[in-house]
Parts: structure tokens; C-alpha cells; sequence
């Protein structure tokens, strides 16, 4: 056993500690924890943002924006003035800080509905693309191929289980008779999807559980070779 | 102004890139490339946004005395402690072996990595209490498990490596994931595609209008 | 009250000292254990080991230290078999935590000899552009314009001045791309904006949780493969011929998987044996 003298790492192993001592039960030495993490967390974010995103690409382009006026005037090609444009980011981003003030705070609508157009505008495509048309097209496959018959039962499955399970999803008809069958045969394999989810999830919640062991263990009591 | 203005914000946005689509050229890939270049710049607005609303809720406790206000006293000073090193460090905030590094490396590390493994316990007593074979449909949820579970870490392999190549627990769980699972996802997925795309458009239409609040 | 009833009133607390010791005992042992290869995990690494010396490859660290024990391991691999071919990466995040871990990484990888004696430089062999916020609408402008996404990396020098970023203008000069994703925005972003809008070539690494949700993806060869949470990180390590720490961990993997199990029996004979009982009352 060889503790570590570095005192950053007997605070790590301590905020470890204090966040586990949640499993016995809510205590203030783990609110401490859960303070101070929510609190680094905003921290970080934020120092993170300024640097990248303000300084980085909003004051930055601004300043050639300026530049570019200030030395070329009104000669300067179009795309040198689309620098300037990040200043309407910047008014639309400040208005949406005005929601903090709730006399004003409607103003912060503005901003929100450009963010909710451009999603809406993105995701209208992307999710049509990639997860609509993409996977239908993937799923319409030979039910029957010589020679292969591993490849023939996973094309049935997945040609079967896709259909049933979409038919799962529909609630517009009462799921009875022929319906309600392929619906049943639907909920099956969903069951075996959350299933094998719920097994990939332990396995998740265990690697993490490790990586802090090995934390505790190595590098702060020194314990592990 | 207070609806008319946002909705006809978001339609103008909306189908202006969805035309970019299809049309990716000028003007719409300009346009579209301007509005993305904004949204970034909003995006981080929208965070300072819910970093100021924390710290408004955290200073109002304190202020007010209210019940925990001593841990809302920690999260200012942890938040004010990351900001002041991380502003004074300069734009190389992030490089290792700096204070903010030091402090990223052994506060904000061990917090976070603590705070998702303790999920591990919890996880694992959900298992033992709820995860039963009550019907059909349990039961196959739980087997499935069973055999990702094991099909995944070699102790699936040890117990099965008397069996012929191909039907081992690796194998089973592989066939697993790459046919019923992918299906059952593939139907999920295609169900929340359709979800979206129809929300979207409503939005875009200013049918959907939820998001303006109750006002 | 019966035995049984009992049993199934256990105290939390008592799983939770037996998941413990499952965890932490077998980090005590250096077991060597063997690995299976599955062919998602075989993807990346056979399209990594196919681009040629000098191809540029792009790696996204979407991901925080709270998935640090499963996609670390993976990116330290993943940058460690890159270097080792010549590839020249260019590094981002679109988590704001992503390129601290790129840097950590990096750190390790560097300082290993035989990627220390190829004397690789900042700037030139590789880059951090370093986080911009906006999730997949980074992701479309990358597409069309690298520049304007990132006007500087993630120490403030503008991208324009960096030798590695010159002729990179947008994924038709990008080899290969390679997330690390714990969510949103992450893999799935990747496939919808990188992979269907502009054509790149994508593989990923993911955490466990999020690794079923992308089988459809790779079913449909919007991806080239995956590696899914801890054991995806042992299977690239074992197919680099670099067991490191993802491989030591399995065996503690593998402890905790058969606990678990143990428990979901126990908790399953409980409820039968108690079964009738708890119907006459």
C-alpha cells in the first residue's frame, strides 16, 4: 500500500467517497458533494463557452467584420461582411438572457423560436433521411437467399420484427384479431430490444463503477500493482 | 408581437432550411450556413442562460436563509472558483498541466465519475427486486438480458467454450443484437422518425405552438 | 416470516456491499482472460488499418468524465493506432468537457516510446480545434465550411495559420471520422449530418448504454462499426496487439455481469416460492 502524497488526488478520493456515502443514505457530507459539483459543473461550462464561443467566433469575427470595414470601407466583397452577422447572433442570444427579467421576458421568444425553426428545419430532413427512409429501405430485404440460411432467418427477423414492432406503435385500430396478433408479436421483440438494452446498461453502470474502484484503490491508497 | 413575431421567425427559418435541402446552393446554402453560424452563438447564450437562472435560484436561497442555503453557498463559490482560474488562465485554460486542469483533473473528474458509478448499486438492486419473469413478455425481456449479459464478458465464454463455434454465449448475443434487437430498435426508430418529422412540421407551421408558453 | 420472505426483503445495502466487493476485488488479480471479436468492433479497426500513411482522420470527443472508465480506454487506442500509421488527426468536441479529454489522452499516447520517437508535432501530425456549441448544426457546418465552425482552435490560434488545417476545408477532405459519444449530441447526430448529408465515412465509439441504439446504423452501413462501452475498448485493444486497460478491467466486468445475475435468480425463486402466499393473503 503506498498512498499518494499528492493532495489533489486525496480530494478527488475524498469527493469520491462523499458521493458513495449516498448509498447509506442522504447525509450533508454527500449534499456537500452534490453542491459542489453542481456548481463546478456551471463553472466549467461557462469558462468553457467564453473562450470558445464568445472570444473565439463571436468577438473574433465582429473584430474582422471591423477590420475589414475600416480598412476597405464598402469595397469589400460580400463575404467579408458576412463576418459582421455573428452581431445578430449575439442580439438574439442576449435577448433570450431577458427571459431572466419576467416583465420583459417575452422578448426571449424571439430567440427561442429561431432555435426552435432551425431544429425544426434540421431535424424535419434528417430524422425523414436517416432514421425514416434509410432504415425502411434497409428493411425491405430477400426473404429468401440460396445457400445462406443465417443470412435468410436474420433477413425474416428483421423484415418480421421491424414490421411487428411498428405495428405495436400504432394505435389508430384497436389491436385485435390478425392485428392484435402481429402487435403481440410486435411487444416480443421489443421485449428482446429493452432486454439486451437493459443488459448493455449494467454493463455500462459496472465499467463506470470500476473505473472509480480503481481510482480508490490505485491511485489514491496505492493498493493495486 | 408576442406570438406573430416568433412564429413567423420560426417558419421563415424552418423552411428556409429545409429548401437548403434541396436547393443546397446560393442563396439558401449561404442563408443556411448564416443561420447555423447564429445558432452556435444562441446555443451558448441559451446555456449562460441556465447557468445564470442556477446561480439567480442559489443567491435568492442564500439570501432569503431558506432550508440547505449552506450548500448553496458551495455551489457559488465552486462555480465562482472555476470561473476565476479558468478566465485568468487565458485561452490555454484547457491545456494539461495548467490550474484549471489541476482543478478539472481533481474536482470536477472524481465529482462527475462518482456521481455515474453510484448507478452501478442502484442498477443492480432494481435487478434483484423488480426484474421478474411475471409473464411472457417479462420472461423474454430477461433472457434476452441474460444472454447479452453474459454473451458479453469472458466468463460467457468459459461456461460455454464446451459448445461447437457458433453457438457459444458470444455468438447468441451477437445474433441477438445484430437481428431482434436491431429490428425491435429499427421499429422504435422509424416510430420516433415519424414522430418528429410530423412535430417538426407542425411547428413549422405554426400549428404547434407550445413552445411560445401559456401567454 | 419465511426464508424466502426474507430474502426478498432484504436491504439494499447488502446488494450494494456485494456489488462492491465484485467490483473492486478482481482489480486486485491480473487475470488473463479471452476476448471475443465481434465483427462491429472489427469494422473500425479494419477501416483504420486500410487509410493510408498521411490520411486525415477526425475525432470527436462527445463524451464527459462520468463515461471516462469505457470510452477513454477507446480513445486511447483508437489515437494510439492512428499515430502509430501516420494519420493525421484533427480533434474536436462537441461536449465542452470533449477536448480536455482529447488532451488527456493525448498526454498518455504521446508519452508512449514508440509514439514519442516519432517526434510528432502540434499544429502538423495533429490538432485540437476544441468545443463549439450548436450540436449537429456543428456538424452541418463542418460540412460545408471547417473554418467557419472553428475559426480557431482550442488555444486561440486561427485555424488559417495551422499547416495540418490548410486544404481541410470540409469532410471531402476528411478520411475517416471517429466519435466518441456518451449522447447527445453524438453518434447519432454524426450518422444523420456527417454520414447522410455530406458522405463521410464514420465509425464510432460508444458507451454501453447507447451502443443498441445504433445497431440499425450499422445494419444499414451508415456505420463502419462500433465499439460498445468497455468491452468494444478490450476488443480494439486485444485487435491492436495493445492489451491495456479496458482488458484488465473484463475480468471485473465479468464478476460484476454474474453477481448481477446471481441476483435477478435469487430475487426470481424468492417471488415464486412466495408466489402462492402472497395470493391467499
Amino acid at each position: 500500500m503506498h498512498l499518494t502524497p499528492d493532495i489533489g488526488i486525496w480530494i478527488g478520493g475524498l469527493l469520491t467517497l462523499g458521493i458513495f456515502s449516498f448509498l447509506y443514505g442522504d447525509n450533508p457530507y454527500y449534499k456537500f458533494c452534490e453542491a459542489l459539483f453542481i456548481g463546478v459543473s456551471a463553472g466549467h461550462w461557462f469558462v468553457t463557452l467564453f473562450w470558445t464561443v464568445f472570444v473565439a467566433k463571436m468577438i473574433r469575427n465582429v473584430e474582422i467584420g471591423l477590420n475589414t470595414f475600416i480598412t476597405q470601407g464598402f469595397s469589400a466583397g460580400m463575404a467579408d461582411y458576412m463576418h459582421w452577422s455573428y452581431i445578430f447572433g449575439g442580439i438574439l442570444g442576449f435577448l433570450m438572457l431577458l427571459r431572466l427579467f419576467p416583465k420583459i421576458g417575452w422578448i426571449s421568444r424571439w430567440s427561442l423560436a429561431f432555435v426552435v425553426g432551425t431544429t425544426s428545419g434540421y431535424y424535419f430532413i434528417t430524422y425523414l433521411v436517416s432514421n425514416g427512409l434509410r432504415q425502411i429501405q434497409r428493411t425491405i430485404l430477400p426473404l429468401y437467399v440460396h445457400g445462406d440460411f443465417y443470412t435468410t432467418i436474420g433477413n425474416l427477423i428483421i423484415i418480421v420484427g421491424t414490421f411487428c414492432g411498428l405495428t405495436y406503435f400504432f394505435f389508430s385500430k384497436e389491436h385485435k384479431g390478425t392485428f392484435g396478433g402481429l402487435a403481440r408479436l410486435g411487444i416480443w421483440f421489443l421485449m428482446i430490444t429493452f432486454g439486451a438494452s437493459f443488459g448493455y446498461t449494467v454493463m455500462s453502470r459496472m465499467s463506470l463503477l470500476i473505473g472509480r474502484m480503481d481510482y480508490i484503490f490505485g491511485t489514491w491508497l496505492g493498493m493495486l500493482g | 408581437m408576442r406570438r406573430e413575431v416568433p412564429l413567423t421567425i420560426t417558419a421563415i427559418v424552418g423552411f428556409t432550411l429545409i429548401i437548403a435541402y434541396f436547393v443546397p446552393h446560393a442563396p439558401f446554402s449561404d442563408v443556411r450556413d448564416l443561420f447555423s453560424d447564429w445558432f452556435m452563438v444562441i446555443a451558448a447564450f441559451a446555456i449562460y442562460l441556465g447557468i445564470l437562472n442556477l446561480l439567480k435560484i442559489n443567491v435568492d436561497k442564500v439570501y432569503k436563509k431558506r432550508p440547505g442555503w449552506g450548500f448553496s453557498i458551495v455551489t457559488i463559490l465552486g462555480f465562482f472558483l472555476f470561473v476565476y482560474i479558468g478566465i485568468r488562465e487565458g485561452r490555454d485554460f484547457g491545456e494539461f498541466g495548467t490550474r484549471y486542469y489541476w482543478l478539472y483533473d481533481r474536482i470536477y473528474y472524481p465529482l462527475m465519475a462518482a456521481m455515474f458509478a453510484i448507478l452501478a448499486f442502484f442498477i443492480a438492486s432494481a435487478s434483484y427486486r423488480a426484474f421478474r419473469a411475471r409473464n411472457l413478455e417479462a420472461t423474454i425481456l430477461l433472457l434476452a438480458a441474460f444472454f447479452v449479459m453474459l454473451g458479453r464478458v469472458p466468463i460467457g465464454y468459459y461456461l460455454t467454450t464446451w459448445l461447437p463455434e457458433g453457438w457459444r454465449m458470444g455468438n447468441i448475443a451477437d445474433w441477438i443484437m445484430d437481428f431482434p434487437q436491431t429490428a425491435g430498435q429499427r421499429a422504435v426508430m422509424i416510430g420516433i422518425a415519424l414522430g418528429i418529422v410530423s412535430t417538426s412540421l407542425r411547428v413549422i407551421l405554426g400549428i404547434e405552438r407550445a413552445f411560445l408558453g401559456g401567454e | 416470516m419465511g426464508f424466502f420472505e426474507k430474502l426478498l426483503k432484504i436491504d439494499r445495502r447488502v446488494i450494494f456491499i456485494f456489488i462492491a466487493i465484485a467490483i473492486a476485488l478482481p482489480l486486485f488479480f491480473e487475470v488473463t482472460m479471452h476476448i471475443d471479436i465481434t465483427p462491429v468492433v472489427r469494422g473500425v479497426y479494419d477501416t483504420v488499418e486500410a487509410l493510408p500513411s498521411g490520411s486525415k482522420v477526425l475525432i470527436s470527443f462527445d463524451y464527459d468524465p462520468g463515461s471516462m472508465p469505457e470510452l477513454q480506454p477507446m480513445a486511447e487506442s483508437v489515437l494510439r493506432h492512428c499515430f502509430s500509421k501516420d494519420l493525421k488527426l484533427v480533434i474536436m468536441g462537441l461536449w465542452p468537457q470533449g477536448p480536455l479529454q482529447a488532451n488527456w489522452a493525448l498526454e498518455i499516447i504521446l508519452n508512449e516510446p514508440d509514439i514519442k520517437e516519432k517526434n510528432l508535432k502540434y499544429g502538423i501530425d495533429y490538432v485540437n480545434l476544441g468545443y463549439i456549441a450548436g450540436g449537429e448544426v456543428v456538424i452541418q457546418r463542418l460540412g460545408s465550411d471547417i473554418h467557419a465552425a472553428f475559426p480557431a482552435d482550442y488555444y486561440g490560434t486561427p485555424i488559417d495559420e495551422i499547416p495540418l488545417m490548410k486544404g481541410v476545408q470540409n469532410f471531402s477532405n476528411i478520411d475517416f471520422v471517429y466519435n466518441l459519444s456518451a449522447g447527445y449530441p453524438g453518434t447519432t447526430e454524426w450518422v444523420q449530418f456527417a454520414v447522410d448529408r455530406f458522405h463521410a465515412k464514420l465509425g464510432a465509439g460508444n458507451t454501453a448504454v447507447q451502443a443498441p441504439l445504433m445497431y440499425p446504423y450499422i445494419n444499414t452501413g451508415q456505420l463502419v462499426g462500433l465499439l460498445g462501452g468497455m468491452k468494444g475498448a478490450a476488443e480494439y485493444e486485444i485487435l491492436a496487439k495493445r492489451p491495456a486497460r479496458a482488458v484488465r478491467y473484463m475480468f471485473g466486468q465479468g464478476v460484476s455481469h454474474a453477481v448481477v445475475i446471481f441476483f435477478v435468480i435469487v430475487g426470481n425463486i424468492a417471488y415464486f416460492a412466495t408466489r402462492k402466499k402472497r395470493k391467499e393473503s
